[in-house]
């Protein structure tokens, strides 16, 4: 048997060149577990990373940090904390995937999900229900994308531009729906409950259990299809992981994370993880499984192309920054659910640069044609862990300096140091395979 | 207008031409581009359209293709006066243009390109399996051997390879007439040969073939008739065997004759 690659054993899209004398031998061929292996390490020299780098960072990360504050670090309140931080980030760095996958950038989606929050906040305050009000925040979004669309698509303007105009254009608007420096508080229950709400023990099992089984069965989905390429060694260890993995954490997470001085218990599993898990299960079904998403990677990867090959590339192009916009507004609930509130501010700052860097460090192309959804997750986590790890590990003297790691200044100096090593590795990468 | 002075039919012309363009006109503003063209493409053949750039060969072609409209003259399809007028038709009567960039997905593997824009949807769903299988059955019809996985994203793969996608994405499904503009252009000898090889299997399985190609060497060797253009007029129409050499079809090409071939009044306006 070659020890050459089999592109089909792996989820990523393949990478590595060969040129032999047999017709579609890797297509037909019975891989081993260790044929498995040796192709993703091909993959990996051909420079195709994928969210390898950002895995890395993860353990890297969580080991230092984990040293460090062994107490504060590794407490379970702080990794259910973490999670909560995280996952606003993690939800508008999906939103800017589909505009990335164009090669086009949405510097505004910060405020699209900020214009959305405050739109649902002031809806609610209004005593509209919630299914109304959820209807007129995703509404606005869907306009505030399709006039960015509508700009970029058809009107031509760079994507940079238009969104970098459009960054003032929605801060206003936020700026006039919360009336200058004025805070809308919300009093919804379940938009509160989004980010720092948790499931009961038991209810924590049940969705875990689920999970688990969905996972099962998407990945016996493809061993089947693969027709032997995937060996069924690799979806037991798959599966052997997921079950371990999700078995530990919601473990974990039902025990009580409170204080000992705190008045009540808390248990469960935070909120935001099914329901991240549900976004990015839904997003990369549009974007793997529907003729939309194949658009997107074509429009991405050579827009002459896909032009020729009949796909209408403008409103492949206008729709994208629709869901962008669409996406982003989910990332506003976030926002607005972890602080009860939304004031001019929600999704403002370093949001929006996050986000993108998340996508990015999780291993989605600046370059467009090249990410996954899971992307936004891994390097969101990254991007979450830096500043939660450095807060934590406060003032102390490292050979002879004192440095204070809880300031805001060395929290953005280490969050821009990663997003320059995720985009030069981008950069690199791009460079090798092309 | 103008004479052609050689009319011996090519062999296997007793057949109805799978095209036939007659007296073909096509201006752009003041510059006449296509002068009176005929030209005709048999099935089962490789016709080679030669000339110097700006002989009216990619403005012929894009004519065919529906990217251009003609000004006069008819086109006849299979025997039957047909009007196109857009890509879409020329897509319908399976009439497929291979052009010189490729236009290739590099991030998308060798069925995603092959299917882009048509894919296969089973309940609105991609259908991975079907368009492997179809894609696979596609490349082995044109005997490609040297595609180790149709999985292969496109970047990885040589300029052979490429173009031998780009072949087999043009010929996917209903294909009649497969028009390739310098499909060996940018490949180095072998790959050359491999595409020609392509190229001449094609044409033997009943498909009319049009290469467009500056090489006069790939020329002689895969085309059964040559079509040699001079300043928009079809300047000889010849089949393979009679008589040329290199030396003929470069002369046609610079001169618009060559010996008894070619081009007899003058051609300059």
């Amino acid at each position: 048997m070659t020890t050459t690659q089999d592109p089909k054993a792996t989820d990523g899209p393949p990478a590595g060149a060969s040129q032999a004398l047999s017709d579609f031998s890797l297509d037909e061929q019975q891989n081993s577990l260790g044929d498995v292996f040796r192709a993703s390490v091909m993959r990996l020299k051909s420079g195709d990373l994928g969210s390898v780098p950002a895995i890395l960072a993860i353990v890297v990360l969580a080991t230092i940090f984990g040293l460090a504050r062994p107490d504060s670090f590794l407490s379970l309140l702080n990794f259910a904390n973490f999670l909560d931080q995280a996952s606003s980030v993690i939800v508008i760095a999906m939103a800017v995937t589909f505009v990335l996958l164009l090669g086009d950038i949405d510097l505004a989606a910060g405020f699209t999900a900020g214009v959305s929050g405050a739109v649902l906040a002031t809806r609610l305050q209004d005593g509209w229900s919630l299914p109304l009000a959820l209807l007129a925040a995703f509404g606005v979004a869907a306009l505030l994308g399709l006039f960015t669309g509508f700009m970029v698509a058809k009107v031509g303007i760079p994507s940079f531009v238009v969104t970098l105009a459009n960054v003032l254009l929605f801060q206003g608007i936020l700026l006039l729906i919360v009336r200058d420096g004025g805070s809308v508080r919300i009093n919804n229950d379940i938009i509160n409950d989004v980010v720092g709400g948790t499931l009961t023990p038991a209810q924590s099992w049940i969705i875990a259990l689920v999970g688990l089984a969905l996972y099962g069965a998407s990945q016996y989905r493809k061993y089947k299809l693969s027709y032997g390429a995937i060996p069924i060694s690799l979806v037991w260890i798959r599966m052997g992981l997921a079950v371990v993995l999700v078995g530990t954490v919601t473990a974990l997470l039902n025990q009580n994370r409170a204080f000992a001085s705190a008045p009540l218990p808390i248990t469960g599993m935070p909120i935001v993880i099914p329901a991240i898990a549900v976004l990015v299960v839904v997003l990369s079904f549009v974007l793997d499984r529907l003729r939309y998403g194949r658009f997107l990677y074509a429009v991405g990867g050579n827009r002459e192309a896909a032009r020729r090959a009949g796909i209408n590339v403008t409103r492949v192009e206008l729709s994208a920054f629709v869901c962008t916009a669409l996406v982003a507004a989910i990332g506003g609930i976030f926002l607005a659910s972890r602080v009860n509130s939304v004031d001019s501010n929600t999704g403002a700052n370093d949001t929006l640069l996050l986000a993108v860097g998340a996508a990015v460090i999780g291993g989605t192309s600046l370059f467009g044609g090249r990410g996954r959804m899971i992307n936004a997750v891994l390097g969101g986590l990254v991007l979450a862990l830096i500043p939660n790890g450095l807060g934590l590990i406060g003032k102390t003297t490292l050979v002879g300096w004192d440095i204070d790691f809880s300031s805001s200044g060395v929290k953005f100096i280490c969050s821009g140091l990663a997003l320059l090593v995720a985009s030069s590795v981008d950069a690199i990468s791009r460079k090798r395979t092309a | 207008m103008h004479d052609v002075a050689t009319q011996p039919r090519p062999a296997g012309t007793s057949a109805t031409p799978l095209l036939e363009a007659t007296g073909i006109n096509k201006s752009f503003g003041p510059v006449h581009v296509l002068h009176d063209v005929d030209f005709a493409v048999y099935p089962g053949t490789v016709t080679a359209l030669i000339g110097d750039n700006g002989a009216g060969k990619s403005t012929l072609i894009k004519c065919i293709a529906g990217i251009h409209s003609t000004d006069t003259g008819t086109l006849r399809f299979d025997g039957e006066d047909v009007a196109i007028g857009n890509p879409r038709d020329a897509f319908d009567l399976g009439i497929k243009v291979v052009y010189q960039d490729l236009a290739l997905c590099d991030n998308l593997d060798i069925v995603q390109n092959m299917f882009l824009g048509r894919e296969i949807l089973r309940r609105g769903v991609l259908d991975e399996h079907a368009m492997e299988m179809s894609a696979r059955q596609t490349l082995a019809s044109l005997s490609v051997r040297t595609v180790k996985s149709v999985r292969q994203p496109v970047a990885s793969l040589s300029g052979g390879q490429r173009q031998t996608v780009a072949i087999a994405k043009a010929v996917l499904g209903h294909s009649r007439l497969v028009v390739l503009d310098e499909p060996t252009a940018a490949l180095g000898v072998a790959q050359t040969a491999q595409v020609l090889d392509l190229v001449r299997r094609l044409a033997d399985s009943g498909v009319g073939v049009v290469i467009i190609s500056h090489n006069m060497n790939d020329v002689l060797e895969v085309a059964d008739r040559v079509c040699a253009m001079y300043l928009g007029r079809i300047a000889a129409d010849l089949p393979k065997d009679a008589g040329m050499s290199r030396e003929t079809l470069v002369e046609l090409i610079t001169s618009g004759r060559s010996g008894s071939f070619g081009l007899v009044d003058g051609i300059v306006e």
